[in-house]
């Protein structure tokens, strides 16, 4: 069993690698521009275009790499963003309480009561689906996720001594964010940053299937399965493609997160 | 005041309050849009007094608190206003939607709860075991699955290589039955697939977090039987988590249904909202949005109450 896991780990994030490396590439490594017509409709796979082409014509392979690279792109920034803001409001409500802990705690849970992806939609209905739109409400939605959990973290840190030491020696908040809270909550916090990226990619797609994500033809995994729909009816399973470069995506994350999880917990125990 | 009165009065008033700041939440969501809604119908080529015009039929010239308060009073009498689509009632063309959603979302409940707690108890049996080790490896990717892929996935194999099930579940009038329950299959399996990795999940925590517990132990080794130790020690004392877990699901799966109706064009409220999204109906996406949140909110009240309620323990914090 120790084995297979120590192989899975590996393997997840060769993958991974390997997909950030080919979506950063694109532009240079597929054989097609984004939006070029390479052929006839759903032609089947062949030497030329590898996994065939799309509903238009254009080539899978070329497709893929821009909708992983603008998937990625979007989810990364979102939840890099996300991660910042989250950050530095809960450790702010750690190390201040008080009102400015109660109204953000407060603002989080009403936040966090709308079910995400009817808020995404009440957001894009006004706002319309344009990419700054999507990363602000993905960041929106994955900031109180960040916030609930960063917080709690940071109030466990402030009850040890050698804080009340910092604090005594009268060092200011960015003292205690960066040489204080964040050293000692970095490994959980990163765990939840890969849940979080998983989730925002998962997220997006799914806004992009259902029209209102990213727009054509501009490519996304998500608004790719909703192209090629009509695929299915025919026997093709040309929409699964992306749909299955989504779920290899997400799959790795969370064997990755799982990996530095049991890693961290074997080093607790170690220490302790 | 009994404690357990006091408290599910103090939740209830928390959720009511809640739904409130939702409701101002969802109205402010719908009204900051560049421009307003006038101009957002008529486009950029109408004339500004066609835009005037079509304000004050919309009641837009009056200020935003006033028709906060006015919406939220019709929601409260079932009155959502009028859809600008097609200028017909609201409530009329949530009312139907909204049965069709709650009856696909009660079909994959009946599926995926007994069913993850099942798996969920053998898992937690099996802890650390290969059964385990395959269970947990199996729902880890399922967890990972956009809802699409399998519901397309399921639609390759069933309808169209086997062709056993429809594509699309579009129930017509007075169909019966055993063609609604067809209709119904799909969607309702995609959804328990995708519910099933989770609920599953939580399910296996809540009962090793109870297996460990001093008195299991002591049952343990008393010497009774593991299936005794599992019904009248462990079970009894798991209730309560699991109820909220039943719960939750139904909180996930209101949500749940939005993309798999859309997957098989299942005339619910998921559908119909993604529609008014795309039509940037706004009174119908309020609308929707309100209900979707109402029954969220809920749902996460009651996983809340029958948690406490199943372990009085809770209603004395420390």
């Amino acid at each position: 069993m120790r084995g297979r896991r120590s192989l899975l780990a590996p393997i997840a994030a060769t993958f991974l690698a390997a997909l950030a490396l080919a979506s950063l590439l694109a532009p240079w490594i597929a054989p097609h521009a984004e939006t070029a017509i390479a052929g006839d409709p759903w032609a089947p796979w062949s030497a030329k275009h590898w996994l065939g082409t799309d509903s238009l014509g254009r080539d899978m392979v070329t497709r893929l790499l821009y909708g992983a690279r603008n998937t990625i792109a979007i989810a990364l920034a979102a939840s890099l963003l996300s991660f910042a803001i989250a950050v530095v409001l809960a450790f702010a409500a750690a190390t201040y309480r008080g009102w400015i802990d109660q109204l953000l705690s407060r603002t989080v849970d009403v936040l966090m009561s709308i079910p995400t992806l009817i808020f995404a939609l009440v957001v894009l209905s006004a706002l319309g689906s344009s990419v700054p739109v999507l990363i602000g409400t993905i960041v929106l939605l994955d900031t109180t996720r960040f916030y609930r959990l960063a917080r709690a973290l940071a109030v466990d840190v402030m009850a040890f001594e050698f804080v009340e030491t910092a604090r005594l020696r009268g060092e200011g908040f960015w003292w205690f964010l960066r040489r204080e809270i964040l050293p000692n909550v970095s490994a959980p916090l990163l765990a939840e940053f890969g849940l979080r990226f998983s989730f925002a990619a998962l997220f997006l797609s799914s806004l992009s299937f259902l029209g209102l994500g990213v727009q054509p033809p501009a490519a996304d995994l998500g608004s790719m399965v909703k192209e090629n729909v009509q695929a299915i009816a025919f026997g093709l399973a040309v929409p699964l493609l992306p749909a299955g470069l989504l779920a290899a995506l997400a799959i790795a994350v969370n064997v990755l997160v799982d990996w530095h999880n049991r890693r961290d917990a074997a080093r607790m125990a170690q220490a302790r | 005041m009994p404690p357990l009165l006091s408290l599910v009065l103090r939740r209830s008033a928390y959720a009511l309050l809640t739904l409130v700041a939702v409701s101002v939440l969802i109205f402010i969501g719908t009204e900051i849009l560049p421009g307003d809604l006038a101009q957002v119908i008529l486009g950029q080529t109408a004339t500004p007094e066609t835009v005037a015009a079509l304000r004050r039929e919309l009641g837009l010239d009056r200020p935003a608190p006033q028709r906060y308060v006015e919406w939220i009073l019709g929601a409260f009498n079932g009155d959502f206003g009028v859809s600008l689509a097609n200028r017909v009632p609201v409530a009329e063309l949530v009312g139907d939607r909204l049965g069709k959603t709650l009856v696909l979302a009660a079909t994959a409940a009946a599926i995926s709860v007994p069913l993850s707690l099942i798996l969920g108890i053998v898992a937690a049996l099996h802890r650390e075991r290969p059964t385990d080790h395959a269970i947990s490896a199996v729902t880890l990717a399922f967890v990972s699955f956009p809802e699409f892929l399998i519901g397309y996935a399921l639609v390759i194999v069933f309808a169209i290589n086997l062709g056993w099930l429809p594509a699309l579940s579009t129930v017509r009038e007075g169909a019966d039955l055993t063609q609604w329950l067809r209709a119904i299959a799909l969607p309702a399996t995609t959804l328990s697939l995708v519910l099933l990795a989770h609920t599953m999940r939580l399910t296996r925590t809540a009962i090793v977090n109870v297996l460990s517990a001093d008195y299991v132990q002591m049952a343990e080794l008393k010497g009774l039987s593991p299936a005794r130790v599992i019904v009248r020690h462990a079970f009894p004392n798991a209730i309560g988590p699991i109820l909220s877990i039943v719960m939750l699901t139904f909180a996930y799966l209101v949500v749940g249904v939005v993309v798999v109706e859309v997957v098989f064009n299942y005339s619910g409220m998921g559908k119909l909202m993604v529609d008014a999204v795309s039509n940037r109906d706004m009174p119908l996406v309020q609308a929707c949005g309100l209900i979707f949140s109402a029954i969220y909110i809920v749902c996460n009240l009651l996983a809340d109450l029958l948690g406490i309620v199943a372990n009085p323990r809770l209603l004395h914090p420390k």
